[in-house]
């Protein structure tokens, strides 16, 4: 049984964290059921970047078609770049979107959303995630094939060392039924659902002129940003950035929620990260029996001083 | 301009969700149903056309006969007619086969979906469907521009945003932005009151088999309790981060 990967690429060329996880989630297919792991990539400046995770082939199509997204044509060419039974990719929006286009091209099983390692292969049977983090579901795929979309930082990656042949290809693609007009790209940021470390501020901001400190305190984390839903009602921030049940869902090592009361369909969204610190000056603050350290006091004050901590400590430690 | 809404009906977000018959269902006790919020905003968005392009909106929805009351709601506010395709939901799959089945029996311009129910988050029958239907397809539809059979979108992508351009079939599955949440409206009493005379069609299904099977569920490991670090020690809480979390 063959496993293909995947392998998701930012506009430089660069592997996205969510290749290296992929990868390594496909390994442990691999050690469950046999079989070579194929990592398929779309114009990797270092396509062995991926030998250490764990692919035994490492496919870098070349084809000019597929510097711009295109669910369909994506699916196309990975359909097309290597056979497999089981196909991983990241649960990223570009990674979703293009999965439901795969599956029915290889008249395989849909699984979104996938959680943790399968506990059983042929038949695959993987948790995912359901009502927006309130619920843990367990999925069992009917037949041989399967089309697996993996949260990103849920399983995390593994090194495994292993030697891989690198191949390029290009090949004869479709032609998209969407055309690209122009792009606005956030260069340079850490991407929300990728981040090791979001720090997230809501209404207790006051305004949206206060959020230079919390993407101070992102930047010395190397983080992302991240808000409730009302800032970005209000404007305040970018849509891009709202969490929650009726946003984002993610599961970052470290997620730091500041004047965030912690509202129940806030915390659907972001009850599955490692670890929760909460700052909010109201003691009785939901949030705060979902965090796993908290500090009571007025984040006008806490967030600066947190700040001044952090840069010593960074003297401190080079 | 023939617009068809999927609507999905979901728990109302502050719904605390528990489990039933062994861990092997969900447990609709108690709880009260929604539009699925991203569908609010792609009927929000097909009001507009109707009101502004003359389109004519369906809303449809997969499901028993619990669903009306969302069909009805639609109806409410602003729909000119409703569909129920009469059959259980179970996976992503079976639940677009039986869309794409309607949609080729009929005349629509347009398919707006949500980008992801907020129940079973599949985030994967607008995707299906239009593959199916071998239709153009934007995925985090964020605006919505129609202009005779051509089409302009934007679409969040990983890394950032894109405008798009397409033809006319397509479908689109959308997100805040569409409209904003400030758009959304509740039914008005004559707006009610009229939906009760527009037409709610029963339809059977094609019995399209799922592919996948629910197994089990759980709920998330609950936290154990909170450490308070005082705000005057915040060096404890670096501390922390760096001997515990290990984010420094
Ligand atoms: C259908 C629906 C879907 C929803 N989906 C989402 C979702 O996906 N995501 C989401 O976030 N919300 C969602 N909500 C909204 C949710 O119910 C809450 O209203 C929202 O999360 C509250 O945002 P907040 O915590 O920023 O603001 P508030 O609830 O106003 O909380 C502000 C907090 O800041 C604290 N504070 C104020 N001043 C200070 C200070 N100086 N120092 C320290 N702390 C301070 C306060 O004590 C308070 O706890 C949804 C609601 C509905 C109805
Ligand atoms: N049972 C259903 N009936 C009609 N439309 C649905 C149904 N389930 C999902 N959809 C549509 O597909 C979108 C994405 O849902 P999902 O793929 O289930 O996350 C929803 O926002 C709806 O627009």
């Amino acid at each position: 049984m063959n496993t293909v990967v995947f392998a998701e690429t930012n506009s430089e060329g660069k592997f996205r964290k969510s290749a290296a996880e992929s990868v390594s989630y496909a390994k442990h297919i691999a050690g469950m059921a046999g079989g070579r792991v194929v990592a398929v990539t779309f114009g990797a400046s270092e396509p062995g970047d991926l030998s250490r995770y764990g692919a035994d082939e490492i496919a870098n199509l070349t084809d000019k078609e597929l510097t711009r997204f295109s669910p369909e044509i994506w699916a196309q060419a990975l359909s097309e770049a290597a056979q497999g039974e089981v196909h991983i990719l990241p649960h990223s929006n570009d990674g979703a979107s293009m999965a439901p286009f795969l599956a029915l091209k290889r008249d395989a099983a849909l699984v979104t959303g996938a959680i943790a390692y399968p506990s059983a292969v042929s038949p695959l049977r993987v948790k995912r995630n359901a009502f927006s983090g309130k619920g843990i579901m367990e999925v069992a795929v009917e037949g041989e094939r399967a089309v697996l979309t993996v949260m990103p930082n849920s399983v995390g990656k593994k090194e495994s060392g292993s030697q891989s042949e690198i191949t390029e290809k290009s090949m004869h693609l479709d032609v998209p039924k969407v055309t690209v007009k122009s792009q606005e790209l956030t260069q340079g940021k850490v991407d929300v659902k990728e981040a090791n470390v979001v720090v997230s501020a809501g209404r207790g901001l006051k305004g949206p002129e206060n959020w230079g400190m919390i993407e101070e305190l992102s930047e010395l984390l190397n983080g992302a940003t991240a808000c409730s839903k009302p800032v970005s009602d209000m404007g305040w921030r970018p849509h891009s950035e709202h969490v929650g049940q009726t946003g984002k869902t993610i599961a970052p090592d470290l997620y730091i929620a500041i004047g965030i009361s912690g509202a129940i369909q806030h915390l659907a969204g972001v009850n599955g990260s490692k670890n929760i610190v909460v700052i909010n000056s109201d003691p009785d603050a939901p949030f705060f029996q979902a965090a796993d350290y908290g500090i009571v006091g007025d984040l006008f004050k806490v967030v600066p001083q947190l700040i001044a901590e952090l840069k010593k400590y960074h003297i401190q430690n080079g | 301009m023939n617009v068809l809404v999927c609507i999905s009906q979901v728990p109302d977000t502050t719904a605390k969700i528990e489990f039933t018959d062994g861990n092997r269902a969900f447990d609709t006790t108690g709880i009260s149903f929604v539009i699925n919020p991203y569908d609010e905003f792609g009927l929000t968005r097909a009001i507009w056309l109707q009101e502004r392009q003359g389109a004519r909106i369906t809303a449809v929805t997969v499901g028993d006969a619990s669903v009306e009351p969302s069909l009805r709601k639609a109806l409410a506010l602003g729909a000119d007619d409703a569909i129920r395709i009469d059959a259980e939901p179970r996976d992503s799959y079976q639940v677009a086969n039986e869309l794409a089945a309607l949609v080729e029996a009929g005349k629509y311009d347009l398919v707006i979906t949500g980008k992801e129910s907020i129940d079973y988050n599949g985030g994967a029958v607008p995707g299906f469907l239009a593959a199916m239907l071998n239709w153009p397809f934007v995925n985090g539809c964020i605006q919505l521009e129609i202009e005779g059979r051509k089409a302009s979108a934007q679409r969040e992508i990983d890394g950032g945003r894109e405008v798009v351009g397409f033809p006319l079939p397509a479908v689109i599955a959308g997100q805040k932005g569409l409209v904003e949440e400030r758009d959304l409206k509740i039914p008005s009493m004559r707006g009610i009151v009229m939906a009760r005379k527009k037409p709610l069609t029963v339809k059977e299904p094609l019995g399209t088999q799922a592919k996948t099977q629910a197994e089990g569920f759980e709920r998330p490991a609950s936290k154990s309790a909170v450490t308070l670090i005082d705000a005057d020690r915040l060096d404890e809480l670096i501390k922390c981060l760096h001997e515990e979390v290990k984010v420094i």
